[in-house]
């Protein structure tokens, strides 16, 4: 990440909005009620007298509201957001041009309701208590904060990862208030691939002793359990290229093998370290959660999604998928069956495979090529 | 802020009604779909190969999509286009019999454009050096060439009635690679024109 220590700091405050009290709660997916729903945001920019001016930014399923800049809390050595590269003033999120608004998933833990929240008939967290939630439900919450900040035109939806998930949700449940969207790193579902990785995570965590069927907050916490599925995740989100250029068979601070079960490599002694610093800031249920949402989400068997994007025809909504070279995850091949299904469905799509050796991970760091690719492109949006 | 269009796609480029839905086939840096946008309003779709220059033209605010033409081609609805354009790309196309059948499909009428391999110097070069000729329009080496493909005028003729087209407009015309000026060639055509360009219109049966 590189900071411009010329530039004054942006300094952005998380913000709340809570809805769904009972006797209103939220309806979900599955079928069940929830409320009340707390939603942590924040928003960068001035929206404009026409209120069309809004880009909303989708996180993927780690990620927080806390997409740019630093909070008003953050020392001198803070990370900024997890976007810095592309959203703030004069980058290619525009926050001199844009309303950019970003908000936590429904189901997560930086602020908006999940299973560690309080459940208002126990009084104690929810843990397994907390009603699955899918893509769509945490499309519907964010639906929500848009009609609480009287914002019902969206000049771009964009996010990647689960992210990307949410955008292609918002194209089917409401097209009539997105008039464009950048879907990056993404899939119309997951393979079975996908699943598995998640699955190996899941089993990670619910096999700790710690996790106690969810129910271990102001306990010690199945934090070994959640390291692991961590570790795991990070192998996705990298690439056998990135892994040889980053880590090769390198030994960690030592010449030879301990011939112990110590990290030796490298890449064991980088694993171990992202493992124990997501248990900091991470809940295991929430990823338990979130995981499965993503798993469930099929934009292509309709299982979960009311519509599919072949109903999309009659609203015009201007489409720029990306891919990278070297992802894993979702491979270009997913990033193509969605342009298909785009073209197919008559839609105005835009479709760019990014050359990167970073695996999945590539949309979270710092490129030119994707800023450029998208300003240009939000430029070409019409108006309302 | 558009640049002067090569001579070429101008004469392409005046064969485009206002507002018409244009599909490029290898836009490239998209100079042709920038112009029509500027200049006649249309609905622009490009195709480009290339990454980078797919990105550019994204970048430039046009739709594009990065992949192969022949592949990308397949996924269109009946009737999507009203124009297709394949400029300068006909060469390099390993099927082009499949790929105007579906083009037929796709698109009301097709733009096709290629440089003409019975021009006088080419056929000199063959005639009196023996070698495989080399011209401004065709520059490459027989083992490095991405046109796998000659083509003349006759013959674009003879092909293009027999995947059932039949020609509404040609223009046979005399111009340097890269050139913003020609002129259009009226006889001896396939002999003394660099490259050709046809309008074609799938035959009602």
């Amino acid at each position: 990440m590189t900071t411009n220590k010329q530039q004054p700091r942006i300094v952005v405050e998380q913000q709340f909005f809570t809805f769904a009290e009972p006797p209103n709660q939220m309806l979900l997916e599955s079928g069940a009620r929830l409320g009340p729903v707390t939603i942590a945001y924040e928003t960068y920019g001035q929206l404009n007298t026409n209120r069309d001016n809004v880009i909303l930014i989708t996180h993927a399923f780690s990620g927080d509201s806390h997409v740019s800049g630093y909070l008003p809390g953050d020392g001198e050595d803070a990370k900024p957001g997890w976007w810095d590269s592309l959203v703030g003033p004069g980058k290619g999120i525009d926050s001199n041009r844009y309303f950019v608004i970003c908000s936590n998933i429904l189901g997560s833990c930086m602020g908006s309701t999940g299973p560690a929240s309080i459940n208002p008939k126990t009084k104690k967290p929810f843990g397994l208590d907390f009603p699955m939630v899918t893509i769509g439900d945490m499309v519907d919450a964010q639906k929500a904060l848009m009609d609480h900040l009287q914002i019902s035109s969206l000049l771009t939806v964009v996010g990647g990862s689960v992210g990307g998930m949410q955008v292609l949700e918002w194209c089917v449940r409401y097209p009539e208030m997105v008039r464009s969207a950048v879907p990056l790193a993404t899939t119309m579902r997951h393979s079975a691939l996908a699943i598995a990785f998640n699955e190996v995570a899941r089993q990670s965590i619910m096999a700790d002793p710690n996790w106690n069927r969810g129910d271990y907050y102001g306990k010690e916490g199945p934090d070994l359990g959640l390291a692991i599925a961590r570790m795991i995740g990070h192998v996705t989100y990298l690439s056998d290229e990135a892994m040889r250029q980053k880590f090769g068979r390198r030994l960690q601070d030592k010449r030879d093998f301990s011939f112990g079960f110590d990290a030796d490599f490298q890449v064991e002694s980088y694993l171990r370290y992202q493992g124990s610093k997501f248990v900091r800031r991470f809940d295991a249920n929430s990823l338990l959660y979130i995981t499965k949402a993503a798993d469930y989400f099929d934009l292509v068997d309709k299982q979960t999604t009311r519509e599919s994007l072949h109903d999309l025809a009659e609203d015009a909504i201007k489409f720029l998928v990306i891919s990278y070279s070297s992802d894993w995850l979702y491979p270009t091949y997913h990033a193509r069956e969605l342009v298909q299904s785009l073209k197919r469905s008559g839609q105005d799509v835009s479709f760019c495979e990014i050359e990167a050796n970073c695996g999945h991970d590539a949309f979270l760091i710092p490129d030119e090529r994707l800023s450029n690719l998208i300003s240009g492109f939000l430029e070409g949006v019409p108006n309302d | 802020m558009t640049e002067a269009l090569r001579f070429d796609l101008q004469i392409i480029a005046s064969w485009i009604e206002p507002e018409a839905r244009v599909l490029d086939l290898g836009c490239g840096n998209g100079v042709l779909l920038s112009w029509l946008k500027d200049h006649k309003n249309i609905h622009g779709t490009g195709i480009e190969q290339d990454k980078d220059k797919a990105a550019n033209c994204i970048a430039r605010g046009l739709t594009v999509l990065q992949g192969d033409l022949s592949r990308e081609v397949q996924d269109y609805p009946d009737n999507s286009f009203d124009y297709v354009i394949l400029s300068q790309t006909l060469q390099q196309v390993y099927e082009p019999a499949t790929l105007l059948s579906m083009l037929a499909r796709i698109g009301r009428r097709v733009i096709v454009s290629f440089p003409n391999f019975s021009h006088y110097s080419i056929r000199l070069q063959l005639l009196i050096r023996g070698q495989a000729p080399k011209n401004e329009q065709l520059p490459y080496s027989w083992y490095d060439t991405p046109n796998i493909r000659v083509i003349t005028l006759e013959d674009f003729r003879k092909f293009s009635s027999e995947v059932g087209y039949k020609i509404i407009k040609e223009a046979a015309i005399n111009t340097h690679h890269h050139d913003t000026q020609g002129h259009i060639v009226h006889w001896l055509t396939n002999l003394r024109a660099t490259y050709g360009i046809f309008l074609i219109e799938k035959q009602v049966l």
